[in-house]
């Protein structure tokens, strides 16, 4: 059994990010790097996979710069098998990165059983990439998944708004997008890094999948940061003439600006 | 001259961090307060493997180096410098057994360690002698096969919760540290009576205890080493033992630090936050500085063992370094928190109550100090 888990590596949450120079992205210069948090959940249910399947295979692949291959590491340093890195810019869009992974899994020369996602990314919070790859592949995909059972057909439990449970039956090979709430991510261990240190990691170029700059649906420009927020309104109501008066004023900035009420 | 770490080093620390982020923070000020064992945190750093890092890999362990092994101190003291010093004293008690253990004894009692959450302890210290560790009065009698401990031991940590105790003692007093040994002491031997859980000001949550020998039988083959040999091992443990604990030192001063700029950024005096007075940049620059510099000292130390070079004097420099920087960082602290810093509604009082023991265990700081002079004037 093959199993491939996508993963972005994203910044840090406690991160400042600014614009770049020319704004057409972040500036990663500064950047620490982590998996994105969602992806985590996909590797440990690749992992809960492999526990009941030893024989299963787990392949990692990202999409990125080469700088740092933290994401990478980390999934194989859980208990992955082998990772695939496609190198390319950072700020490559959703069918970008879409395409590249199809292309990654299809040169790995090994066929598909399940692919594992996170249902979206925390930069830029798109969540497209698992769907874009499952039509690409021409897979059934569920996202949000919060609950996963794989018997024989995968029964795959997934969270709509307002807290209620879809459940979905789907043939493998299928694209899983993973949700907070299916798992509790383990932590590399300590022998884990170390073994991690001798588990074979694939490199290929953009160009080797067949990604290029005329597959760019997205162009990125003014980045910028979002304004800073304005204080908060003060009222005197220490006169009590006044009260009635600030109330109302209350009242209607809760109404019209805040739109609280 | 080359500061940086290995990716492997990098990644350790990494997830050092993130085990302290999800798993000790939170719950150490609560354990500080209600003088909680950190039991669960302990057997899950285990499980992840940091902890026994001394153990070396042909005995299943990781085969860590001291420097990977003070990197994930720091960290964990970063946490909770007592749930560190609980952690650490397992290593403590393990190093004399890597030391001056056969490879049977390695065996017996270091390769369960990889395999089982266990807990170890180790015991010097006695009522009456602390600083003067060669005035051990526990004594080890010769009993054909067995050695009969007799004696008392204090300030023992994670002595209630231990599988296995390394004791020190004597075969004969008045042959003064010539005479000190070291036998290996499994949980459950007939004799071994357990203290009250001592009531301290900082390091709450570490388990300390004093532990009384009464009679207690132990084989021949449980002694590290040949008899006589325990001063020597002891000493080469705390060669070993004295960047880790500057290292929890580093670890706490650097919590301090980044709360103390944390806070400085958030309240306002006179109409500005209090970092822009010169009088809070002036103390958080000389806390920045001495962290720093406690720090380097420690991973030099560290690196010295590594590269079987004596690091005797300038292990004391990084432990007496280092903690009288923690307890001063950690004041200065609460200095800059002001009222809301001598509140346990905050987290800095008990960096303050934790820096002050590692002033004071595992060698004093006036203790390094006669090590150093001891080096320097005898060059």
């Amino acid at each position: 059994m093959n199993i491939f888990v996508c993963v972005k590596q994203v910044p840090d949450t406690e991160t400042k990010v600014k614009p770049s120079g020319d704004g057409t992205f972040i500036d990663t210069t500064s950047i620490k790097w982590i998996m994105n948090p969602y992806d985590e959940f996909a590797v440990e249910q690749a992992l809960l996979v492999k526990q009941t399947n030893a024989s299963a295979n787990i392949t990692v692949v990202r999409v990125g710069s080469v700088k740092d291959t933290e994401a990478l590491r980390t999934a194989m340093a859980m208990g992955a098998d082998d990772a695939i890195l496609v190198q390319a810019d950072d700020n490559l869009d959703s069918y970008m990165i879409a395409k590249a992974l199809k292309g990654a899994i299809d040169k790995s020369g090994k066929k598909p059983d399940l692919i594992l996602t996170g249902k979206q990314a925390i930069d830029d919070d798109c969540l497209q990439v698992p769907q874009l790859l499952a039509q690409m592949l021409n897979l059934p995909s569920v996202s949000v998944v919060v609950g996963f059972e794989d018997g024989g057909k995968l029964k795959l439990k997934r969270e709509t708004e307002g807290g209620s449970l879809e459940i979905y039956e789907v043939d493998k090979p299928a694209v899983v997008a993973c949700n907070k709430g299916l798992n509790t991510p383990r932590y590399a261990s300590l022998p884990g890094i170390m073994k991690a240190k001798k588990k074979p990691m694939t490199e290929f170029k953009l160009a080797d999948v067949g990604v290029s700059d005329a597959d760019r649906r997205v162009k990125y420009s003014n980045f910028q940061l979002p304004p800073e927020k304005p204080p908060g309104k003060k009222m005197d109501a220490t006169d009590t003439a006044k009260q009635k008066d600030v109330v109302k004023q209350v009242v209607q900035l809760l109404r019209n600006e805040a739109k609280a009420i | 001259m080359n500061f940086d770490f290995t990716t492997e080093q990098k990644e350790i620390k990494e997830l050092a961090l993130k085990f302290v982020k999800n798993e000790i923070i939170p719950k150490a000020q609560e354990y500080d307060e209600k003088g909680i064992f950190p039991k669960e945190e302990f057997k899950k750093a285990w499980e992840i493997g940091l902890i026994n890092t001394c153990i070396p890999a042909e005995y299943g362990g990781a085969g860590f180096s001291n420097v990977d092994s003070i990197l994930i101190s720091e960290t964990l003291a970063y946490g909770c410098m007592g749930m560190n010093t609980s952690f650490m004293a397992n290593d403590l008690a393990l190093l004399p057994i890597v030391i001056g253990g056969s490879h049977e004894q390695k065996q017996k009692w270091l390769t369960p360690f990889t395999e089982n959450f266990k807990i170890a302890s180790f015991c010097l210290t006695e009522p009456n002698n602390g600083s003067d560790a060669a005035g051990i009065q526990t004594t080890f009698k010769d009993e054909g096969s067995h050695w009969v401990i007799n004696g008392n031991k204090m300030w023992i940590t994670n002595a209630g919760h231990a599988d296995l105790f390394v004791v020190y003692g004597t075969i004969d007093p008045s042959l003064k540290h010539k005479g000190i040994s070291a036998v290996v002491v499994e949980k459950g031997t007939p004799g071994i009576e357990l203290g009250k859980k001592e009531d301290k000001m900082g390091h709450r949550s570490s388990d300390t205890r004093g532990i009384r020998f009464n009679n207690v039988k132990v084989p021949k083959e449980n002694m590290l080493g040949k008899p006589g040999a325990g001063w020597a091992i002891a000493m080469a443990t705390l060669d070993h033992s004295r960047p880790l604990v500057a290292s929890s030192a580093v670890g706490g001063a650097q919590r301090a630090l980044d709360l103390a700029v944390q806070y400085a950024k958030e309240r306002n005096q006179f109409g500005v936050n209090i970092g822009k007075h010169q009088a809070i940049q002036m103390m958080l620059s000389d806390m920045a500085m001495k962290t720093e510099a406690a720090r380097l000292l420690t991973y030099k130390a560290a690196a010295m063992a590594d590269q079987k070079i004596k690091n005797t004097e300038i292990a004391s420099y990084a432990k007496a370094f280092a903690a009288d920087s923690c307890m001063q960082i950690t004041t200065d602290a609460v200095q800059i928190y002001g009222g809301y810093g001598y509140s346990k509604e905050y987290p800095v009082e008990k960096l303050m109550r934790d820096a002050k023991l590692i002033q004071i265990y595992e060698g004093t700081s006036q203790i390094q100090r006669l090590v150093i002079a001891r080096e320097l004037l005898n060059k």
